[in-house]
């Protein structure tokens, strides 16, 4: 039940008649010699982990290490409480409140699951929690949009990069809005078919974004770049669940988004040289944080 | 290319807020401290590169220190590593300082001394998404990452140590996945590292250790 691309991945499921999640969870199965129960309780764990992250966010106070972030994901969260006109709707400044949240858990050294990577650790969680609540959906439900999500980032790790110190933060909180967007679709009851354009259309909308973290560290502009994946990630499974489909098909964006991070230059790959974090403003947060 | 596990993907479960510079560093630090024995009175963290630069922005000192305590990765008990220390006795200094040129933007050279009186050093670097590798133990170069179940045994380079360890390996069931013999100088003391797929029963400990002639330490790496 191996998979090495989207092509692969869809023929499976196709032949098979099954979800991705199920694909991925047999792949798994397979290749580590775990029974289900075990991967599953494992992946339990990371959901609570999940959880526990976006619930403390909102309930208590965070300061991140370097101070640049901390208590915006409240923030949004009080507005929402006492308004009646939020601009992106109730679903969405959830979603991105939780995906702040999340990162600013991680940057004030909490407990995270790195999906795929600790400075995109807010998508994911964000994207299935917030859909699955608002939609009454289980954790189960949850769990298996994570393993949807999960088979689009191995392909995304294996066939180009999720590390921003090699492509940028189009590959980083790209591959987790790309995780996040097939999760959802799934979870929602679209089709493999559609998970998978989903996950290419969001990959597509941020092609080429940089990676350049203010005195280096995970918290500026990450904080922001994982609200902007998660809306990113629903907006392309909104599409996607609605039979809008990636022009170009997800094997190739994933091509093209290797090859966009390999052509950035060293100062926009996680250096903190360019983009903000070489901003007057970066470069004097930086000089105060570091002494 | 690699088949990655969906655990690879999403994880590791971590405390923030850097896998290589966070997560990494408190595998480095507890691997270190399992390579002294597990109790360690007084640590000098010398750290290269990237580590140098940015130790404190990202918390890689307390998770160094927590590491050396014994804390996981995802131990939340990292963010106040420094008084749970102080707490112990465990005397700690972070020193930045360049170890040349060929080795990784991410190393550390952790400098231990034991309740017992011994001085042991042992160095690695954080190679990403919190995985780590051990480049040096006492100054002799060896590596290993820990991601596999890992007998390390410390041995008098003579004949029949080898010979006596992979015996007892084989008494206990475990099969070798990768094997590697490091020594120095001949005759002087040298480390036979075993990577194995499965769980690595302690009862090896026991058999290898009997023959004292020809062994000096054994320990098991697992669980990283």
């Amino acid at each position: 039940m191996n998979f090495t691309n989207g092509k692969e991945l869809l023929e499976l499921c196709e032949k098979h008649n099954k979800t991705i999640y199920e694909v991925c969870i047999e792949r798994e199965i397979e290749l580590t010699g775990k029974t289900r129960e075990e991967i599953m309780d494992r992946m339990k764990h990371s959901l609570e982990i999940m959880k526990k992250a976006i619930k403390k966010s909102i309930t208590e106070d965070i300061k991140s290490v370097g101070g640049l972030i901390g208590g915006e994901a409240k923030k949004i969260r009080n507005r929402l409480a006492t308004t009646n006109k939020s601009v992106c709707g109730y679903l969405m400044s959830k979603a991105i409140s939780a995906a702040m949240g999340v990162l600013e858990v991680n940057a004030s050294m909490g407990l995270i699951v790195a999906a795929p990577t600790a400075g995109s650790c807010g998508i994911l969680p964000a994207g299935i929690i917030t859909v699955a609540e608002e939609y009454g959906l289980t954790d189960e439900d949850m769990l298996n949009a994570i393993f949807s999500g999960a088979a689009i980032g191995a392909i995304i790790t294996r066939n180009a990069t999720v590390a921003g110190a090699e492509g940028g933060c189009q590959a980083e909180t790209g591959a987790a809005a790309a995780m996040a967007a097939a999760g959802v679709v799934e979870m929602m009851g679209g089709t493999p078919r559609q998970a998978i354009h989903a996950a290419a259309t969001t990959l597509k909308n941020i092609m080429g974004l940089v990676c350049d973290p203010i005195a280096g560290l995970v918290e500026a502009p990450c904080q922001k770049r994982n609200a902007i994946g998660v809306a990113n990630a629903l907006i392309s499974a909104e599409m996607a669940l609605a039979g809008v489909e990636s022009i170009v098909p997800f094997d190739e964006v994933v091509e093209a988004m290797y090859k966009v991070g390999k052509t950035l230059p060293m100062e926009l790959r996680e250096t903190a040289l360019g983009g903000v974090a070489a901003t007057c403003t970066g470069c004097n947060l930086t000089k105060k944080i570091f002494g | 290319m690699k088949d990655y596990s969906v655990f690879d993907v999403v994880g590791p479960n971590m405390i923030g807020p850097s896998s290589s510079h966070t997560a990494g560093a408190a595998r480095l630090g507890r691997m270190a401290a399992k390579i002294a024995g597990d109790n360690v009175k007084k640590v000098r963290f010398l750290l290269h590169g990237s580590f140098a630069e940015t130790y404190k922005g990202h918390g890689t000192d307390k998770a160094l220190v927590g590491g050396i305590l014994g804390f996981s990765p995802e131990d939340d008990r990292i963010k106040t590593s420094f008084d749970i220390a102080n707490e112990r006795g465990v005397e700690f200094e972070f020193i930045p300082i360049d170890l040349g040129d060929d080795k990784h933007p991410n190393t550390v050279k952790i400098v231990m001394n034991t309740e017992d009186g011994r001085t042991v050093e042992v160095m690695g670097a954080s190679i990403g998404g919190g995985n780590i590798k051990v480049t040096e133990i006492n100054g002799l170069e060896i590596e290993f990452t820990g991601a596999y179940p890992t007998l390390i045994v410390k041995q008098w380079d003579v004949p029949g140590a080898a010979a006596h360890i992979t015996n007892c390996v084989a008494k206990n069931n475990i099969n070798i996945a990768f094997m590697s013999i490091y020594r120095e100088q001949r005759g002087n003391e040298a480390f036979t590292i075993i990577e194995a797929d499965d769980h690595i029963d302690t009862n090896v400990i026991k058999d290898i250790k009997a023959n004292d002639k020809l062994i000096q330490d054994a320990f098991i790496i697992e669980g990283f």
